[in-house]
């Protein structure tokens, strides 16, 4: 257990603040000074605005010195994947494209954090328009692993996850299009959530795969990740993809819901390709919960084969499509070296967007075009289906799934040069998106060269109560939660 | 691997407005060769008789009413624009 | 040879709705440069768009009005294509599952004479969808400069089978389509302000051959009579290429209205592939029962069926009826008038010859007119009984208009009653002819009825020409009789 505030958890400084025994400006200028101290090293932000975050701090004070404070989040620094929008801030999506972008407006899940009080701190890095799961591939060069700085976080949220796990933020927002934020959670040792799609608005997040796309918290308990979820889930009129649906107190849920729950473990998810360190910890995992009284079930997810395929025709067909905006006319980078109208379009697009932006473009556009549709996008949504109706089946019978997250441990920064070696890096979490889930990962363990190992459950759509306390109930029975990297 | 036959890289690059080098355009038609190699295998899915899922938890009729709101100030709308003369959005001659 | 055209149109026409069809800030023309933008509107990053339910109702309304069948279920699909008008270089439109399928434009050609009802077609609809407009490209010297105030308005393509064959034809198609929209309060379809807009896709073939031609796409069609122009000047160019032995090529070409001549668009456009999909951030549209039940107790009764109706109900000519029922307003302001008369010609004579031509010269429309339907309706039955003799009237017609007064006040005030009306002094003045032309009395007597004419001109000289016609004959009858 350390005493540093940056790395105390939300409800720890939430009690802290409320007693009077820190102020949010003193909080944030520790978190400032954290960051200063191992940003070098770490690089897991894009840009941060220390002057701004401590006006939102000093605001968050006197708030509550006047008895105004809004709750848990009041005061709390929580930094930004730099996808989200936020007004007066840049927003870059980690591309060369929106290197100059400054938001005229706020997304709706910074708007909530804003009323909630929280200090809105910092523009996360990560893979460039979140196509990525190692940060590698960001225009402002990679993020380090705090575990083992040679290593790469995760991604496509690795500023995010690393920031966390480095003390540079109490929380952070990541979004998750095919395990954006639970491979990076799983890969520095920290809480990451991805809600059921349309539980949190999308407004103002940098749209990857609009179908698939969800905003969720990094946390270092399930229990920050609950007091999160709780301030940016709802239903927003400006997404017509968000749902209504009644938003429980997660935070109190978490406490009161009890198993013993019955747990499938999906046999697909244990095969070939999966490191024996990380399959090892999640049986440990599997052996916990039976241990508390859980029924513990194996179960079939037929169609997971297909899973990463399925996905990669849907996310490139819908993100050539959402990056078309990006032409350098409006706003963004253009090209001072066009001829024409024409020649501007190509150039400030070949310019301002890096080699795996311009991939996915270039596969998304070609599945989408004229003869190809039915074959890949229309046949992918079909198999999608079947995908969605084996996890639907499986719930049945099981209140939630348990996996590994990762098939693998953090790797070394440049060790994946291939595309492909690189997609099956989410070959376990790409099934939660698209069938519309909600999925955490929570840490479970370290490898022998001290590592982090994260566990994946999986809930049912909006049931994120029971999805939080079946995590939180692990979490409470390991100490995974107070070990932190040495920096 | 190499790239399907059908990839026409110059022709899909075109309509994704993107400028490709020599050799950019032979890496990506390898990388996304291999890509769409491993996809073929969603032809061995059968599919008959399977609807399509655009979104995992469709509804319908999500709509606002037709109320006007205000919007953002010309200074806000070209804040970001590159290049900009008399409130709009200058570009390069466009001939229609 | 002889040939004959295949004319089909696509038009666009704006929805009149208070904010635009993906976003609530406001729609509007005229206004400052990009002054009615948001986040969606300028596609900014993160930026989602949100139906207008508005937008919705209109366009079901309009293909309820066009008898077209309302899908159950459409969606929206992104038609992909890079434009610097496009902002999210994909327009939201719709593709394979439209909202309104068929359904017809019925049509009136010119008749043989002004006073003659022409002949009625019915030209069939292929579909109409919604869709977002773009912004707007002003084109200076060496650069373009993009408004985005129009991207994002609502959008609907109307598209006809290719079954007309005339200009004319293609005229009297837009005419009614337009009237519809206007009475449906769909859209206002001002073509100067772009609310409606026309592209013509025109072939030509032998008559007799039933395969078509190839087909020129004949875009910028201004105004009514550009697209009239346009199309008459495409057949002939068409015609004269043939017959020149030489072949049509599929192009799209400007018409140019001011010289009433048309240019090859052969930019170098690239082949299109617009990869249409649904958009992932939309959901469906569901219509049910319910829905179209309360927008077709909405939907007023169209044009020609008016002018059908007010044919066979109040024997009105065909010349005023066509003056009166293609605009809304002026017909329910017909029939009110009507109604409180009991005089529909003479009230429709009113209103299209004086009410309409005193608007005119005073640049006013019909909202603004001081004259209601009452007034009307007064002033006609003051000519009717006799009260007020025609010229007189005109007159009060005229004050009426200009002051907003009744018509009796007016004739009161300026003295413009029949006169007199006591029939002591008629009488008088009815011996006193009689006396004085003994030649008509016989004459009269003897049966010759039109001879009682004679007596009327002194009668109205004595009374200053204000004396009833009708009451100077009854009363010249009376004594007449009695004589």
């Amino acid at each position: 257990m350390t005493s540093e505030p940056f790395y105390q958890t939300i409800a720890q400084l939430a009690a802290a603040l409320d007693a009077k025994r820190l102020s949010s400006v003193d909080l944030t200028k520790a978190v400032i000074a954290r960051t200063k101290a191992v940003e070098g090293r770490v690089h897991a932000f894009n840009s941060f605005d220390e002057t701004d975050a401590l006006a939102q701090a000093s605001s968050s004070d006197a708030r509550r010195a006047a008895g105004q404070a809004r709750g848990a989040l009041d005061g709390i620094p929580i930094g930004f994947k730099d996808v989200i929008a936020v007004t007066g801030q840049p927003l870059t999506a980690s591309s060369k494209m929106l290197a100059n972008f400054v938001s005229p407006y706020d997304a709706t899940v910074t708007t909530k954090l804003k009323n909630a009080g929280a200090v809105v701190w910092g523009r996360l890095n990560m893979d460039e328009f979140a196509m990525g799961s190692s940060t590698e591939n960001s225009a402002n060069g990679p993020t380090s692993n705090p575990w083992d700085l040679t290593r790469v976080p995760g991604g496509s949220s690795g500023g995010s996850a690393a920031a966390l796990a480095a003390g540079e933020a109490i929380a952070t927002l990541g979004s998750d299009t095919g395990g954006s934020i639970r491979q990076p959670a799983a890969l520095c040792g920290v809480v990451g959530l991805k809600p059921t799609y349309g539980l949190v608005s999308r407004f103002g997040l940098i749209a990857f795969a609009s179908s698939l796309d969800q905003i969720g918290p990094f946390a270092r308990t399930v229990e920050d990740a609950a007091i999160v979820l709780g301030a940016i889930a709802g239903y927003d009129e400006r997404d017509s993809t968000s749902f209504q649906t009644e938003i429980p107190d997660y935070r109190v849920d978490l406490k009161q819901r009890q198993g013993p729950w019955k747990l499938g473990i999906p046999k697909e998810y244990f095969g070939e390709g999966l490191d024996p360190e990380i399959a090892a910890a999640v049986e440990r995992t599997i052996a916990f919960y039976k241990g508390q009284g859980c029924e513990i079930k194996e179960v079939s997810l037929p169609h997971t084969q297909y899973c990463l395929d399925t996905y990669y025709v849907i996310a490139t067909a819908e993100a050539s499509s959402n990056l078309a905006r990006y032409d350098g006319i409006r706003y963004g980078h253009r090209s001072q070296n066009a001829s024409d109208i024409v020649d501007l379009y190509f150039k400030s697009r070949a310019e301002g967007f890096g080699a795996e932006v311009k991939r996915r473009i270039i596969l998304g556009t070609y599945v989408l075009s004229s003869g190809y549709y039915d074959a890949y996008y229309l046949r992918a949504q079909k198999v999608r289906t079947l995908i969605r109706n084996d996890f639907l089946a499986t719930f049945r019978d099981v209140d939630a799934l348990i996996t590994p997250t990762s098939p693998m441990p953090a790797f070394k920064i440049g060790e994946k040069a291939d595309p492909l070696a690189l997609y099956l890096c989410d070959i376990y979490t790409i099934g939660v998106n698209l069938a519309g889930l909600p999925g955490i990962s929570v840490p479970c363990g370290f490898t022998k060269s001290g590592l982090p190992i994260g566990a994946q459950l999986i809930g049912q759509p909006f049931r994120e109560s029971e999805l939080l306390a079946i995590a939180h109930a692990y979490e409470q029975a390991h100490d995974w939660k107070n070990k932190f990297p040495a920096l | 691997m190499s790239a399907p036959a059908d990839l026409n890289i110059d022709h899909v690059a075109t309509l994704a407005r993107l400028a490709l080098t020599p050799e950019e355009k032979a890496k990506f038609a390898q990388q996304i060769g291999d890509v769409l190699h491993h996809i073929e295998q969603l032809k061995k899915v059968d599919v008959s008789g399977v609807e399509p899922t655009a979104h995992a938890a469709p509804v319908f009729n999500v709509w606002a009413d037709d109320v006007s709101k205000p919007g953002l100030s010309v200074e806000a709308a070209l804040k970001n624009a590159p290049a900009q003369r008399d409130h709009m959005v200058v570009v390069p001659k466009v001939v229609e | 040879m002889n040939y004959e055209a295949v004319i089909g149109l696509e038009v666009h026409v704006q929805v009149k709705t208070r904010s635009k069809i993906f976003t609530r800030v406001s729609t509007g023309y005229g206004y400052e440069p990009n002054t009615l933008t948001d986040p969606v509107v300028l596609a900014l990053p993160g930026a989602l768009p949100v139906m207008n339910k508005a937008a919705l109702d209109a366009i079901i309304k309009a293909g309820l009005l066009l008898g077209c069948e309302i899908a159950p279920v459409c969606k929206w699909d992104r038609k992909q294509y890079f434009y610097p008008d496009s902002p999210k270089n994909y327009q939201i439109s719709q593709y394979d599952q439209p909202i309104c399928l068929g359904g017809t434009v019925e049509i009136e050609l010119p008749g043989s004479a002004r006073n003659v009802m022409g002949e009625h077609k019915k030209i069939p609809l292929t579909r109409i969808h919604l869709e977002e407009d773009v912004g707007k490209l002003n084109h200076g010297a060496n650069d373009s400069l993009v408004d985005y105030n129009r991207a994002g308005t609502p959008l609907m393509e109307i598209v006809s089978d290719p079954a007309m064959h005339t200009a004319e034809e293609a005229y009297a198609y837009l005419t009614s389509l337009r009237a519809t929209m206007i009475y449906g309060g769909i859209s206002d379809c001002d073509m100067e302000k772009g609310q409606l807009r026309c592209d013509a896709n025109i072939s030509i073939r032998p008559v007799g051959e039933t395969k078509l031609g190839v087909k020129v796409e004949l875009k910028n069609l201004n105004s009514i009579s550009y697209v009239r122009d346009g199309i008459a000047h495409e057949i002939k160019r068409q015609i004269g290429v043939l017959e020149r032995g030489g072949i049509i090529v599929q192009e799209t070409r400007d018409y140019d209205g001011m010289t009433g001549t048309s240019q090859s668009l052969r930019s170098k456009e690239m082949a299109h592939d617009y990869r249409y999909f649904p958009d992932p951030d939309l959901m469906p549209v569901k219509v049910d029962e319910a829905w179209k039940d309360k927008l077709r107790a909405e939907c007023p009764e169209l044009p020609f069926d008016k002018q059908r109706r007010f044919l066979a109900d109040y024997q009105l000519p065909y010349t005023l009826t066509s003056a009166l029922v293609w605009d809304h307003a002026l017909a329910d302001y017909f029939e009110a008038a009507a109604k409180l008369s009991g005089k529909p010609q003479a009230t429709g004579n009113w209103i299209v010859n004086d009410l309409l031509r005193e608007l005119g010269a005073a640049k006013l429309g019909l909202a603004d007119s001081r004259v209601a339907p009452a007034h009307i309706a007064a002033l006609v039955k003051l000519v009717d009984s006799g009260t007020v003799l025609t010229n007189a009237a005109k007159e009060i017609f005229v004050e009426m208009f200009a002051t907003g007064d009744q018509p009796d006040a007016v004739a009161e005030r300026k003295g413009l009653n029949a006169a007199p009306t006591d029939s002591n002094g008629l009488e008088q003045w009815c011996r006193d002819a009689i006396a004085a032309n003994p030649k008509a009395l016989a004459e009269f007597k003897s049966g010759k009825d039109s001879a009682i004419n004679a007596f009327k001109g002194p009668i109205m000289k004595a009374a200053k020409g204000k004396a009833n016609p009708k009451l100077v004959d009854e009363t010249l009858r009376k004594l007449l009789a009695s004589s």
